[in-house]
């Protein structure tokens, strides 16, 4: 009875997590980079490299699945009423998270999605980073059970909600009529990548989905945590399953430590990376995908925070904090400690006061 | 009476997670979006409330809560 009801009650997110994992799977099987299939981080690093925000040559490329995500979850909400703009909940402080939980990203290779995709791949240096990652979100949420909150947002207008879903689909129509208008690897993962229509086609489907099901990779353990609530924790789950299972089918499943696809072995630097990214994500309200599905729904927050996103990737290659195959880059390190600061220092001026 | 409105989630499940600690019969809570509307009508449920929802105007929900 109770099983029954829990599949009744969440099969939509479970459905939405074995689609994304799956969806994964795919995109590396039609040419995107190993264990990367779906990388919300390195898919807007990429988009940031491809408007020339940073010089890594390797790492550009206008990702499709980006714009179909966004694009997907604009639509859903339109037709299902939820299309509602709002904005003001301190956009500079999300815009500044957002760049630190692009630069803790890049540090340890990965969003929390693509993060579950090399678990599932067999990459023993992601179950660290999990565990940074979890250590994070507990950390915001012994803020967030303190009162902490960015504050209320106001209600906006159309055009204003709008802006940003136009903004990349019109970014994505200009890479289609002109390429020579945006840099485009030619070596390396920005080169890889699978047919555009395809990776439209599944942004889309994924982005409509997790808006009705609000997916989300931080959410999962929060809500588990806070409110003892596993509907959002299944999903992710089921992220894990399908990427596991896909690449046993496709003979990817490879264990250890070394040698995994672009990712590196500095222990240290993975946990820490990822424990900015569950820290800024939970203080931010959502992981990486969330806010891009947020930001298709209206919400010039969410919007700002993926802008914050880009410019952090901008300045994690331009001052070389992101990590390579190699390990982690000369700043990173240092940029890791003072994204922590950046968590510490927003969660301490945000809390609120018991009426 | 919690007025979660313009806050995003988690922070309106924070707020009625704080309220319903003293335990009230009844309590009135506003919201202005549809993720709050069930991500707080599941925590009531859950936590012994019968929850209605009433739409109000402006994109606004009311949610009355009552102890089973």
């Amino acid at each position: 009875m109770q099983k029954e009801n829990f599949f009744k009650k969440y099969w939509l997110v479970m459905l939405t997590g074995l689609l994304v994992g799956a969806a994964a799977v795919a995109l590396t099987a039609f040419g995107n980079p190993a264990n990367m299939g779906f990388c919300i981080a390195c898919f807007l690093r990429d988009i940031a490299g491809s408007l020339k925000l940073h010089g890594a040559g390797v790492v550009q490329y206008f990702r499709p699945e980006i714009v179909g995500i966004v694009a997907g979850a604009c639509i859903m909400a339109l037709i299902g009423k939820e299309f509602k703009p709002k904005a003001g909940s301190s956009p500079v402080i999300r815009f500044t998270l957002g760049a630190a939980v692009m630069v803790g990203a890049l540090v340890f290779l990965g969003c929390p999605l693509r993060m579950v995709i090399r678990i599932g791949g067999g990459d023993l240096n992601a179950i660290i980073g999990l565990a940074g990652f979890v250590l994070g979100i507990l950390i915001g949420i012994f803020f967030l059970k303190h009162n902490f909150s960015l504050g209320r947002a106001y209600k906006q207008g159309k055009v204003e909600g709008l802006a940003f879903p136009v903004m990349l689909i019109a970014g994505f129509v200009l890479t289609l009529i002109s390429v020579s208008f945006f840099a485009v690897s030619t070596e390396g993962p920005g080169s890889m990548h699978a047919p555009i229509l395809l990776a439209l086609g599944i942004g889309l489907v994924v982005g409509a989905l997790a808006q009705k099901s609000r997916l989300c990779m931080v959410g999962g353990l929060r809500d588990a945590v806070m409110f003892k609530e596993f509907g959002l924790l299944a999903g992710f789950g089921c992220i894990l399953v399908a990427v596991l299972v896909g690449n046993a089918i496709l003979g990817n499943l490879k264990f250890g430590f070394e040698g995994q696809p672009i990712a590196h072995t500095e222990w240290l630097w993975n946990l820490l990376g990822m424990t900015v990214v569950g820290w800024g994500c939970t203080l931010l309200g959502g992981c990486p995908l969330r806010q891009l599905i947020l930001a298709g729904e209206g919400n010039s927050d969410s919007a700002i925070t993926v802008l914050g996103m880009i410019a952090g990737a901008a300045a994690a290659h331009t001052l070389k904090t992101a990590s390579s195959a190699d390990g982690t880059g000369v700043n990173g390190p240092i940029a890791t400690i003072v994204c922590l600061a950046v968590c510490l220092l927003v969660s301490v001026t945000h809390l609120k006061k018991e009426q | 009476m919690v007025d979660a409105r313009g806050y995003s989630c988690p922070i309106p499940v924070i707020m009625v997670q704080k309220a319903v600690k003293d335990n009230p019969d009844k309590l009135e809570v506003l919201v202005d979006n549809q993720t709050a509307v069930g991500n707080v009508t599941r925590f009531a449920n859950n936590n012994g409330y019968d929850v209605a929802v009433k739409e109000l105007e402006d994109d606004e929900y009311s949610l009355a809560l009552t102890k089973r």
